[in-house]
């Protein structure tokens, strides 16, 4: 009898439970152990045939005194960021703008720039390795017709860097999908009201259009933010880190360290200063946004 | 007169302010057409190639049709020993499909335990399941694939499908749990006092009506699984448990060092890629609807 009142007590709260554990089990297994282990392993030395052997915080001097590699594919990696980024909002942005508008065959120009946006992986490596071929390449073709003499792209220590980052704008679609929603969730009556105010198109972009889209600007460019400085197929597939590791990827040093020379415990260390960047990094844009980002409710508030 | 004087300039004006709008649409129009000329033309080029004979390759300025048309290159590219693409053709159909499935049925399955069932720490969960979504996939990296090696799974299948059994996924979950959210709540009510229990509430009821969110899960699901990389990369040692994905690396290499059949290659990343376009033509509104539930609701 005292089990059944136990039990009547557990059982609303059970069947939640139990259609949860997956998650739960899940979660446990393989996020927050490896969590554990990843903290325990960056503190180790371990190279996989032999068990680990503490080393302390040997991992992360060798990190910022001898790896000859790591300061540059923070900074390659950066630089990226820095680049891509904000490059992936303004067109996506604009684009936005352009596919917003009362035009003929609007279904088909918004498929037509989403479509790139759709592939990925390996395949689209390939192809823009071979559209950045110097001597035969599509780009080098498209820039020929305007009179320009091509620069040998991912052959270049210059231009290698410049050519992921032209590669990574064909998928803009995506951003520019979000953005598109976003500007139809910008309440028609308040162009009205600023039109009847007196303003001018280029006042209602800057005081209509941007703040009331600047919550889905954020969110673009956090998400764009922690695609970037993740890059990995892209630098595998194409340059492998080169030439004169001017497409160095933190996340390629990364892998090259734990399944190259596996070097398992560096490696977790070195997975571990990457997601410190990217949290400081998140941090920081949502930190600043609340100088840039309006919220509708902050009026709604007041 | 003066009327008519008024009329005039009236039609001036009127003349200015549209031949002022017919100067910005055409502009539009011509920054659209030079857009998409330049997003459409990697595709042409990719095509254009994959049909030429290994010579014309190599030809510059561009023959942008191909002389003679060969798609024999698909049946080589799928053919020559050097890389078997009938087998990771076959393997990646065969871990997308599993895995798929698995995402969809357990994150649906968590989805509705957050959205539809009342249960003590559930508001607290799933603040730790957003949380996941913020967690960079590299810190467990090592450590996951030091537990797989311990299983012994490491060149199986199983690392690249069983973790996706056990909850799917942050974004997979929060999609299904927004969508639950929507579905009126006397529906369970009805369901209950039919003595109905709680999985079949799920399975007849609830996963039923959520059809949408279902659609919007298996595209991205199966994008992901069909265009993985690293798990590949990582998981798969021999040859004959390759994906498509590392198929295409290693006909990167075919030919020897540094000369690449750029014809073959492009064929072979085509055919990759083909699955992926149709699905798009098809339920591009699914497309675009996961895409903003992801970035505006969520």
């Amino acid at each position: 009898m005292h089990k059944g009142k136990l039990w009547r007590r557990i059982r609303p709260h059970a069947a939640g439970w139990l259609c949860a554990s997956p998650w739960i089990l899940g979660f446990l297994v393989f996020t927050l152990g490896p969590m554990i282990w990843s903290i325990y392993y960056s503190l180790t030395e371990y190279p996989l045939i032999r068990p680990p052997v503490w080393v302390g915080l040997d991992n992360y001097r060798f990190m910022l005194q001898e790896d000859k590699f790591f300061f540059n594919s923070l900074r390659v990696t950066t630089l990226y960021a820095i680049v891509a980024v904000p490059l992936h909002l303004v067109m996506g942005f604009l684009m936005a703008l352009m596919l917003n508008q009362k035009i003929r065959y609007i279904a088909l120009w918004r498929t037509v720039y989403f479509l790139p946006s759709v592939v990925s992986g390996v395949a689209v490596a390939l192809l823009w390795q071979w559209i950045f071929n110097s001597d035969f390449g599509l780009a080098n073709w498209l820039l020929g017709l305007v009179g320009i003499d091509g620069p040998s792209w991912l052959l270049s220590p210059t231009w290698a860097l410049p050519a992921l980052i032209i590669m990574s704008l064909w998928g803009v679609g995506g951003s520019m999908v979000i953005f598109i929603a976003g500007l139809q969730g910008v309440p028609q009556a308040l162009y009205e009201a600023a039109e009847i105010d007196g303003s001018n198109a280029v006042q209602r972009f800057w005081h209509v259009t941007v703040p009331m889209v600047s919550p889905v600007i954020l969110f673009n460019l956090i998400i764009g933010l922690i695609a970037a400085l993740q890059t990995f197929t892209q630098a595998f597939i194409m340059t492998a880190g080169g030439p004169k590791q001017s497409t160095h990827f933190f996340m390629l040093h990364l892998y090259n360290n734990a399944f190259q020379w596996l070097k398992m415990g560096y490696a977790s260390a070195l997975a571990w200063v990457l997601f410190a960047y990217i949290l400081i990094a998140t941090l920081f844009v949502i930190r600043s946004s609340s100088l840039w980002v309006f919220y509708e409710g902050e009026i709604k508030g007041r | 007169m003066a009327t008519g004087i008024g009329t005039a300039v009236r039609h001036q004006v009127d003349f200015r302010i549209r031949a002022g709008r017919l100067l910005a649409r055409t502009s539009l129009y011509m920054v659209l057409s030079l857009g998409a000329f330049l997003f459409l033309v990697p595709f042409v080029w990719m095509v254009s190639t994959a049909l030429k004979e290994a010579g014309d390759v190599m030809k510059f300025p561009p023959e942008w049709i191909p002389q003679p048309v060969l798609w024999g290159n698909f049946v080589e590219a799928f053919t020559q020993d050097y890389a078997p693409f009938g087998i990771f053709f076959k393997n990646t159909i065969v871990i997308t499909a599993t895995a798929v499935f698995g995402q969809l049925l357990s994150a649906s399955l968590v989805g509705f335990s957050f959205a539809r069932l009342r249960w003590w720490g559930r508001d607290y969960l799933f603040l730790v399941v957003l949380a996941t979504m913020m967690l960079p996939y590299q810190v467990t990296l090592v450590p996951v694939f030091v537990l797989m090696k311990v299983l012994g799974w490491i060149d199986s299948f199983l690392p690249l499908i069983v973790p996706f059994y056990l909850g799917g996924g942050a974004f997979y979950i929060f999609l299904f749990r927004q969508f639950m959210m929507t579905i009126p709540l006397e529906l369970d009510d009805a369901a209950r006092i039919d003595g109905c229990g709680t999985l079949w509430l799920y399975a007849r009821i609830i996963l039923p009506l959520s059809g949408p969110a279902l659609a919007t899960a298996a595209i991205f699901s199966f994008l992901a699984h069909w265009n993985d990389f690293i798990g590949p990369l990582i998981y798969l040692n021999s040859v004959s448990n390759y994906t498509l994905s590392l198929g295409l690396r290693i006909l990167q290499g075919y030919g020897g060092y540094g000369i690449q059949r750029w014809n073959l290659l492009m064929a072979a990343s085509l055919f990759v890629m083909l699955p992926v376009l149709l699905l798009f033509f098809f339920a591009q509104k699914y497309f675009i609807q996961g895409i903003v539930t992801y970035g505006v609701k969520g």
